[in-house]
């Protein structure tokens, strides 16, 4: 794995190892690599939050980025959290957001939330559906 | 009855609850049945995140569970009881609660579970109990989503349901 902050990406499906192969594609394999994938499928809630604990300490991760706040993976990770000094969980991960953490040099809480505002601001309804029309 | 599903599911609240069930049913409860969860304030705030503002969840042990199923019954709204194992469901059924059928939404993988469907893993324990569930005359069927195939009981057991 590259140098720099690490993240783990859960996530429904096969969504979180599409998101980090968008992030390859797009930011480079060093970049990638700073993004652990996780699938919560076939997992129960006890056994996905195992399964992230192991990867959030095998990984040394200080991240973990979710898809769906109400989702399995969020629940997983808030109960990580807990007992993970410093552990940051973020929602509703989508690609601008991931890009922005896998390219930033450090990793801290204003790069988190500056990563998050651009995920917000990367949303937007183009054409003119975007006059409510 | 304002109670349209029964269900059980080891990631409680999740998203196939509050997106997949709540938004096509119109759900605007959910009941929880967990005795840790019901004792637990830090549990219940995990499961209330990420719940849109205007659903309501309660949190109930069996033992309370018992005594104001038949409030959550009458209430006008549709809603959704949630177990998080057969046994929570099981012990509610034989200790009287007037449950018409159940829904086995997810049981996932742990070692000493045998597939039986795409999202439902058994142990010989947790078949009993759903059996004894349907000798109580409850329908015990799998449906992980409203759209998906609804697959009784004995099909599920059979390894037939896929």
């Amino acid at each position: 794995m590259s140098d720099g902050p690490r993240a783990i990406v859960a996530a429904h499906g096969n969504l979180a190892a599409g998101l980090v192969s968008a992030v390859a594609c797009i930011a480079g394999d060093a970049a990638a690599a700073r993004l652990l994938p996780l699938s919560n499928a076939t997992l129960g809630g006890a056994e996905l939050a195992e399964a992230l604990r192991q990867a959030v300490l095998s990984a040394g991760a200080q991240v973990v980025f979710t898809d769906l706040p109400a989702g399995s993976c969020t629940i997983a990770a808030r109960r990580v959290a807990r007992d993970v000094p410093g552990l940051a969980v973020v929602c509703g991960a989508n690609l601008p957001l991931l890009l922005s953490f896998a390219v930033a040099s450090h990793k801290s809480a204003a790069t988190l939330s500056e990563a998050v505002d651009k995920a917000r601001a990367a949303m937007l309804v183009a054409g003119e559906a975007a006059n409510g029309d | 009855m304002a109670i349209e599903v029964y269900r059980i599911d080891d990631r409680l609240i999740h998203g196939q609850v509050v997106v997949g069930w709540a938004q096509p049913l119109e759900l605007e409860f959910i009941v929880l049945v967990d005795d840790e969860v019901a004792a637990s304030a830090w549990e219940q705030d995990l499961y209330r995140m990420g719940v849109p503002c205007e659903m309501r969840v309660f949190f109930e042990s069996v033992e309370s569970a018992l005594t104001r199923l038949p409030e959550y019954q009458q209430m006008t709204q549709p809603g959704l009881l949630l177990t998080g194992d057969t046994e929570t469901m099981r012990a509610l059924v034989e200790r009287g609660a007037a449950i018409p059928r159940v829904n086995i939404g997810g049981v996932h993988h742990r070692a000493e579970r045998v597939p039986r469907l795409r999202y439902v893993f058994l142990t010989p324990e947790e078949e009993a109990d759903l059996l004894a569930i349907l000798a109580r005359g409850v329908e015990v069927t799998a449906q992980d989503l409203p759209a998906a195939t609804l697959v009784p009981l004995a099909d599920v057991l059979s390894g037939h349901g896929e």
